[in-house]
């Protein structure tokens, strides 16, 4: 299991903290991370179980980044990352987020964030090769390699076209 | 670097196709990989050398054993990405939420 942990202490209640986490993301949120093909107008989290998790394009479009798996306001909120090494949305892939907001002495609050689940990442390298190298596509993904690179006898292979021995 | 068409390639033969989804459930030796193949050790390892030329696989050597697996190279850079990431936005939500305070 794979994942990476940062944390913060802000000069704030965990309420505070919790309500700018989630209600105003897009005040923080680095700008240049993002999806869609225009800048983000805004980032919207619909802040119950299940809800959407998505970008907000200046032209109005749309770009879904996961949804809140577990919503438990003002200490926690675990959400799902949704999106592949690509910077694309997949529906079927999913990492989590989980932020939990801890009060300390003096009114401050300790903000932990794991993201999790990374390892999926390299499954999903391997699910592509292998659905490519397993389905009707390979065939023509080999061609187009073959035409890429001039490799003349890449569909051609002996190796490719062995049967396989008796059983 | 490798690029995605070398790994194409190298997937092209069925055997290692064969034995690159075996490493995908999890790390072998060869001797572990062989087993029902239809071909031999030093065939396996012939293969084998192609997959990690095409950095799909990686061996790491334990004891007296290779032991082959997944080249998951791809989550170490995803996982640097994202802690960088993560970093700069709790630091900017870090000002964001004390500018707010007061207000």
């Amino acid at each position: 299991m794979s994942s990476v942990r940062r944390e913060v202490i802000v000069e704030a209640a965990a309420d505070r903290a919790f309500r700018v986490f989630t209600e105003k993301m897009d005040t923080w949120w680095p700008p240049e991370h993002h999806i869609g093909k225009l800048p983000m107008k805004n980032i919207v989290l619909d802040r119950r179980n299940n809800g959407d998790w998505y970008e907000v394009g200046t032209d109005g479009s749309r770009c879904d980044w996961g949804r809140v798996l577990i919503w438990d306001p003002p200490r926690r909120v675990v959400l799902t990352w949704q999106l592949t090494a690509e910077w694309q949305y997949d529906k079927a892939f999913i990492t989590e987020v989980e932020i939990n907001f801890t009060p300390l002495a003096e009114g401050r609050t300790r903000v932990a964030l794991e993201h999790r689940n990374l390892e999926r990442y390299g499954a999903k390298e391997a699910d592509i090769i292998k659905s490519v190298g397993s389905e009707g596509g390979w065939t023509l993904t080999l061609q187009r390699f073959a035409a890429a690179a001039s490799l003349r006898n890449a569909h051609t292979d002996p190796a490719a076209k062995r049967s396989s021995p008796a059983t | 670097m490798t690029n995605q068409s070398e790994r194409f390639a190298a997937l092209a033969d069925p055997t290692r196709r064969e034995i690159f989804e075996k490493l995908a459930k999890k790390p072998m030796a060869v001797g572990e990989i062989a087993e029902g193949l239809p071909v031999t050790r030093p065939a396996v390892s012939q293969h084998l050398k192609i997959l990690k030329e095409a950095g799909l696989v990686t061996m790491r050597t334990e004891g007296t054993r290779n032991v082959y697996s997944i080249d998951f190279r791809a989550i170490a850079s995803m996982r640097s990405y994202l802690d960088r990431f993560w970093q700069k936005a709790l630091t900017a939500f870090k000002d964001a939420v004390e500018k707010e305070n007061g207000s």
